[in-house]
């Protein structure tokens, strides 16, 4: 019974701690005096490093550049919502369309590069974005941002409100839709390609497989994720800042996606749990030295959770279920 | 015409600091494949070095240099046999995490010890104001500059093209296994370039505080111009990243006087294209 479709299907098929996952998130929203507005900002990390998963991840893809695309989407989302535009997910669609337009050229350019040169050209393009954006004062605000940003209601009944309710189902929604379509994608025949190239790239051209197109494409779906991710921004905190596009963002969504674990979705957001609920706390600790503890996690997760939070679990997962003796088939890619 | 020249003249000695900086990290690219970020805080440690030994201790500031430089060299071979070298076969990845979560501790660790900001450098008289040379009235400070980093840029080349441990050397970038197959003491010879490639940042940070100015978050302004250097020059070539340091300097300091507007990322243009039409770098080689 080995066919591709059966094969497939096999893969698609939901663990049911992936369930439990999403309904914990859903059930974090009826917790009394939880913080909403911190859990907002966590999912839409986690959104964002899912996306930087597509490429980084799934295709080996190292691009020190990705909060171009999350800033695109969020200065999109803040133009319509300044201009009159205030209809939140027909702005998401558009912030989509447009980073994924700006994804596919990048893609296009920086297929053929690897190493240093990648790095120094996905660097470069988001530090002339950002440069442009800080210099065009008239055009962006500058440094202030975009001011007066007007978000309506979510399907014209739900109000964006002090406590963030609508901000968090919200935000929570069209992740769990960006998530189900990556999901899609990594267990298709195309995630199969990605995955492939990532670990032989002559080979896979061997195969027949359009390598270089199928760069382009994740960089569009990338960058396309990472513009609804800055779009939920702008739409839950009603305002625009250049920060969307710095390479510190570019930074620290690799560093979430490290801590959480490449190639398995899933890795962007409980990094993103981690991340940002620890640097929410040692900023309460101290304000001024809490960057030395992120810098020395970095360095001790490097060291050695090399694999990051997720794998490492899935690994104890499949061990404590070895030695309960269920001979489950041992999964593919570990639990989660 | 004698803004074209000073234009020329404040971009080479910007360019020679920038030389000092980053030709360290370009050499032990070259030859380990590792990618060092940390690199600008040993920099920023140098300036440091040279900040505290003049105004703690008095030391003359011409002796705060070597300071810096033996300091600093001893700090870098010290993290490189404790940590670094555990990390020479890994991907680009890590490397870029582990060092880059040590530029965020050092970046810290400054400000703990000596607060978030700027630090004030008194020069000494002679290389204070203005000096007529041939024309010119040109800054003492810039011309001392563009001396010492001829200077060191000569003692580089030389060592490297002359000397025994040059030759060393040269090999290990060229072919680390077959050096190693030789009989060369690979792993010694890199810690040494490791520690003379950290002195000279070191030594180019301190070079530096008085033109750049110091403050904690000097490793993150600088890194991305280090990196323009290392990549645009060609990882493990000094005369490369002479010549792109040199070109950085003088593309940074001519966009900003003649392009204000769009003057920041005029550089960063070059370096895609550069990027785009040779991923090695301008004298970069494929292994």
């Amino acid at each position: 019974m080995n066919t591709p479709t059966a094969y497939f299907e096999g893969l698609a098929r939901w663990k049911p701690l992936e369930i439990v996952f999403w309904l914990v998130l859903v059930g974090l929203f009826f917790v009394p005096g939880v913080n909403l507005p911190l859990l907002s900002q966590i999912i839409i990390w986690g959104l964002f490093a899912m996306s930087l998963d597509l490429l980084l991840g799934y295709r080996g893809i190292l691009t020190m550049g990705h909060a171009a695309f999350f800033g695109i989407g969020a200065y999109t989302a803040g133009y319509l919502g300044k201009f009159g535009w205030t209809e939140p997910i027909s702005a998401l669609f558009l912030a989509a369309a447009i980073a994924a337009a700006v994804g596919l050229l990048a893609g296009r350019l920086v297929r053929s590069l690897g190493g240093i040169a990648l790095l120094m050209v996905t660097l470069g393009l988001n530090l002339i974005l950002y440069d442009f954006v800080l210099r065009s004062t008239e055009l962006t605000g500058g440094d202030d941002g975009l001011q007066g940003v007007v978000i309506g209601q979510v399907l014209g009944m739900f109000k964006f409100d002090l406590y963030g309710k609508t901000a968090y189902l919200y935000s929570l929604a069209v992740a769990f839709l960006m998530f189900l379509i990556a999901r899609a994608l990594v267990k298709s025949s195309f995630g199969l390609a990605l995955l492939g190239a990532r670990e032989n790239i002559p080979r896979m051209i061997m195969l027949g497989a359009p390598v270089g197109k199928d760069v382009s494409a994740a960089f569009a779906i990338a960058a396309a994720m990472a513009g609804v991710a800055g779009a939920l921004l702008t739409q839950t905190i009603q305002s625009v800042s250049p920060d969307a596009l710095s390479f510190q963002r570019s930074a620290d969504v690799l560093v979430i996606l490290i801590l959480g674990g490449t190639a398995r979705l899933y890795g962007g957001f409980v990094g993103a749990f981690v991340f940002l609920f620890l640097r929410d706390w040692l900023a309460q600790l101290n304000p001024v030295y809490w960057y030395f503890w992120i810098g020395l996690l970095l360095v001790v997760v490097v060291a050695f959770f090399r694999k990051g939070i997720v794998p490492s679990l899935g690994v104890l997962f499949t061990r404590m279920q070895k030695k309960r003796g269920t001979d489950e088939r041992t999964p593919n890619r570990a639990a989660l | 015409m004698s803004s074209v020249a000073s234009i020329l003249f404040n971009g080479i000695s910007y360019g020679v600091l920038l030389f000092i900086m980053s030709v360290g990290l370009s050499v032990t690219m070259g030859m380990m494949n590792f990618v060092n970020l940390a690199q600008v805080s040993f920099s920023m440690l140098g300036g440091y070095v040279m900040v505290v030994a003049m105004q703690k201790f008095g030391v003359p500031f011409l002796w705060t240099l070597p300071l810096a430089f033996i300091l600093v060299g001893v700090v870098s071979i010290v993290l490189e046999r404790l940590l670094f070298r555990f990390f020479y076969g890994t991907d680009d990845l890590t490397q870029v995490l582990l060092t880059i979560g040590l530029v965020f501790m050092s970046i810290a660790i400054v400000t703990y010890f000596w607060g978030g900001t700027y630090q004030r450098v008194n020069m000494p008289e002679w290389l204070t104001g203005q000096q007529e040379l041939g024309g010119f009235i040109l800054e003492r400070y810039r011309i001392f500059l563009v001396v010492v980093g001829g200077l060191l840029a000569f003692l580089l080349v030389f060592g490297l093209e002359r000397t025994n441990f040059g030759a060393m050397v040269r090999a290990c970038v060229d072919n680390r296994r077959a050096a190693n197959a030789c009989g060369l003491n690979t792993d010694l010879i890199f810690a040494v370039t490791f520690a003379v490639g950290g002195g000279l940042a070191g030594l180019g940070g301190a070079m530096s505080a008085n033109l750049l100015g110091l403050d904690p978050n000097f490793p993150l302004r600088y890194l991305v111009y280090v990196l323009i250097v290392v990549s645009i020059g060609g990882m493990g070539t000094i005369g490369g990243s002479l010549i792109a340091a040199l070109a950085l300097g003088i593309a940074d300091v001519a966009g900003k006087y003649y392009f204000p507007s769009i003057g920041g990322f005029f550089i960063y243009i070059v370096t895609v294209v550069v990027m785009l039409c040779r991923p090695l770098g301008l004298l970069g080689r494929r292994a």
